[in-house]
C-alpha cells in the first residue's frame, strides 16, 4: 500500500508544511498586524483619521485579496526568485504565502479591533491618551482574544494555500498529494495526506480557540 | 457670577453633519460652573446634554464658541496641550467603560500609565483610590467579576487617579439599580466634599439632581431652558421643560368632583409643620390630597402638594386664606389648571 520510503516522504512533508505555514503566518502577521491597525486607526471614525492613506491601503489590500492564491504565486514568481533564488520548494513558497496572507491577516486584525467598544476608546481619550497609546494600550490588549481566534482562522487559510502550492512545486503535503494522488492516481497516499491536513487544521484551530478562551479575562 | 468659575462656556454651538443632513446638537450655550460645586445638567434624551459634557473635555469639538476650563481656553490649545488638559478632568460613563482585560487595580493604573507615571507610584496611588471607593479587596478582580456598582466605583477611582479638578459624570447611574445609584451618588458627594473636586453630572433623572446637585441647568432642544439653584428650580420651575421634568405625573385625570384646587409648594422650612392638618383644624373644612411629593434636599425639605378644596365656595376661600398666611407658596385654580 504505502512503502516505507513514502512514509518517510510523508513525514518530511509534514515538517515542510509546518515550516511553511508557521514561518509565513509569522511573516504575514509582521506585515498584516500593523496594516490592520493602520486600517482601523486611519478610518473615518478611527482614532487618527487619515482618509487618503486609508483608501490607498484599503485598495492595495483588496487587490491582493482578490487574486486567487495559485495565480498570485505564479504572478509573483520573479519576486520569489529575487528573494529566495528559486521558485521551487517550501522556502520559496513562503514568499507568495506571505504576500497572499498578509492582506488577509490585515482584514482579520481590522475586524477584531473593530470589536473593541467605542466607550473604552472614549474613556481612554478622556484621560488624554494619544492615538498611539490608544492603539497599543487599549485596542490591541482589549482585542487580544479575538486576535487569537483570527490567528487560528488565518493559519488554517495559510495551510490551505500551502497545499495548493504543491501544484507548482511548493513542497510539503500538497506536493505529495499532487505527485501520488493526482499524477499517479494512488488513493492511499491521497487519503493519508488528507487525514494529516485535517488533523493539523484541528490542532491549530483547537490551540487558537483554547488560548483565546484562556487569556480572555471576560471569562474569569 | 462672583464665585470662582472653573468651567466657562460661551456661545457654544455644535452641529453634526450626517447623512440625514445637518443636526444642531447645541445652540448658543452659555454656562458658568463654580469651582467645588456639584452641577447638574438634565434633559430628555437627545436634548444635547451628552454632547455638552463632551465639549467640556473637547471629546467633541464645538462648531462655534469657547470652552474655558480653569483659565485655559481649550480651543486655543495644541494637540499635546489638549491631551494634558484632559488629564485635569476625569470622566465616568453610563457603561463604566473599564478595560475588560485588566484587573481593577490595573484599570486605575491606566490613566497614570498614559501620563507616564512611574509604575510603583501608579500602583500605590491605585491602591489608595481603591480604598477611597471601598474596593480594596477587589484589586485583582477583572471587570467581569464585579457588579455594576463595583465597576462604577472602579471607574470613579480611575477617573480620580490623575488628581483631576473636575469630574464629568455622563449618566453615571443610569445603568444601576436604585440602591446602587444612591450608594454611588453618596460616594460622589463624599468625593466632592473631601477632595473639593468640581463634579458635573449629566442625567435624565430628576432624582439624581435632587440627591447631589447644588445647581442645575435644564437643557431642552439644544438650548438651556433654565439654570439655577436646585431648590429654586424645584420649587418654582419657570420653563416648560423644567415643569415637565419635575412634575412627570403632573397630568392627572379629572376624577375629582370639586372644581377648586390649589397647589402648595414647600420652601424648605415650613414642611416640618403640619400645614395641611392645621388648615383642616383651623378652617373646619376637609381637603383632598390629590398628589403629594415632598423630599429632603440637603437637609431641608422641599416639595409640593395638590389639594382639592371643599366644594363650598366660602370654605374654599377660608382654606386658601389660611394657607396664604403660612410660609408656603400657593397657587390656586380650577381642575383644568392642574390637569
Amino acid at each position: 500500500m504505502i512503502s516505507p520510503e513514502l512514509w518517510g516522504l510523508i513525514g518530511r512533508g509534514i515538517l515542510e508544511t509546518l515550516y511553511m505555514v508557521i514561518v509565513s503566518t509569522l511573516a504575514s502577521y509582521l506585515i498584516g498586524l500593523p496594516l490592520g491597525l493602520l486600517l482601523v486607526a486611519t478610518a473615518k471614525d478611527g482614532v487618527r483619521p487619515m482618509p487618503a492613506l486609508n483608501a490607498v491601503v484599503g485598495v492595495i489590500v483588496n487587490i491582493l485579496r482578490s487574486i486567487p492564491f495559485l495565480i498570485l504565486a505564479v504572478l509573483f514568481m520573479p519576486v520569489t526568485r529575487a528573494i529566495v533564488g528559486t521558485t521551487i520548494g517550501s522556502t520559496a513558497t513562503i514568499v507568495p504565502l506571505t504576500i497572499a496572507a498578509a492582506p488577509y491577516v490585515a482584514r482579520m486584525v481590522e475586524s477584531s479591533i473593530k470589536e473593541v467598544g467605542f466607550g473604552v476608546i472614549e474613556a481612554a481619550q478622556s484621560m488624554g491618551a494619544s492615538p498611539w497609546q490608544i492603539v497599543t494600550k487599549v485596542l490591541v490588549p482589549e482585542a487580544k482574544p479575538s486576535l487569537l481566534v483570527g490567528a487560528a482562522i488565518s493559519i488554517v487559510t495559510i495551510l490551505g494555500y500551502s497545499a495548493m502550492a504543491g501544484f507548482i512545486g511548493g513542497g510539503g503535503l500538497g506536493t505529495i498529494a499532487q505527485n501520488y494522488g493526482y499524477n499517479r492516481n494512488q488513493t492511499p497516499p491521497m487519503i493519508v495526506t488528507v487525514v494529516l491536513l485535517v488533523v493539523i487544521v484541528q490542532i491549530f484551530q483547537t490551540i487558537g480557540l483554547r488560548l483565546s478562551h484562556k487569556l480572555d479575562k471576560r471569562n474569569k | 457670577m462672583e464665585q470662582d468659575v472653573i468651567v466657562s462656556i460661551r456661545g457654544l454651538n455644535k452641529t453634526f453633519h450626517g447623512r440625514a443632513g445637518t443636526v444642531t446638537a447645541l445652540d448658543g450655550i452659555d454656562l458658568d460652573i463654580a469651582r467645588g460645586e456639584i452641577f447638574g445638567i438634565i434633559g430628555l434624551s437627545g436634548a444635547g446634554k451628552s454632547t455638552l459634557v463632551r465639549c467640556i473635555n473637547f471629546l467633541e469639538k464645538p462648531t462655534q464658541g469657547t470652552v474655558t476650563v480653569d483659565g485655559q481656553e481649550l480651543g486655543a490649545l495644541g494637540k499635546k496641550a489638549l491631551l494634558e488638559a484632559r488629564r485635569g478632568m476625569g470622566m465616568i460613563f453610563q457603561q463604566f467603560n473599564l478595560l475588560q482585560q485588566r484587573t481593577a487595580l490595573e484599570n486605575i493604573c491606566f490613566p497614570l500609565e498614559i501620563a507616564g507615571t512611574h509604575k510603583a507610584d501608579a500602583v500605590r496611588r491605585a491602591r489608595e483610590l481603591l480604598k477611597v471607593v471601598g474596593l480594596s479587596d477587589r484589586a485583582d478582580n477583572y471587570p467581569s467579576q464585579l457588579s455594576g456598582g463595583q465597576q462604577q466605583r472602579v471607574a470613579i477611582a480611575r477617573a480620580l487617579a490623575t488628581k483631576p479638578k473636575i469630574l464629568l459624570c455622563d449618566e453615571a447611574t443610569s445603568a444601576l439599580d436604585p440602591t446602587t445609584t444612591r450608594a454611588i451618588l453618596a460616594l460622589l458627594k463624599e468625593i466632592n466634599r473631601a477632595l473639593g473636586i468640581t463634579i458635573i453630572v449629566i442625567t435624565h433623572e430628576m432624582a439624581v439632581i435632587e440627591e447631589i446637585c447644588q445647581r442645575v441647568a435644564i437643557i431642552d432642544a439644544s438650548r438651556i431652558a433654565e439654570v439655577g439653584a436646585v431648590e429654586q428650580v424645584f420649587t418654582r420651575p419657570q420653563s416648560a421643560m423644567a415643569k415637565q421634568l419635575i412634575y412627570p405625573d403632573g397630568k392627572r385625570d379629572g376624577l375629582a368632583i370639586g372644581r377648586h384646587y390649589c397647589r402648595i409648594v414647600f420652601d424648605g422650612n415650613s414642611s416640618f409643620e403640619p400645614v395641611v392638618s392645621n388648615m383642616v383644624l383651623e378652617c373646619k373644612a376637609p381637603v383632598n390630597i390629590m398628589f403629594a411629593n415632598t423630599k429632603d434636599i440637603d437637609g431641608k425639605a422641599y416639595g409640593q402638594m395638590l389639594l382639592q378644596l371643599p366644594e363650598d365656595e366660602r370654605a374654599a376661600r377660608r382654606a386658601l386664606a389660611y394657607l396664604q398666611t403660612q410660609n408656603v407658596h400657593v397657587e390656586e385654580g380650577d381642575a383644568d389648571d392642574f390637569t
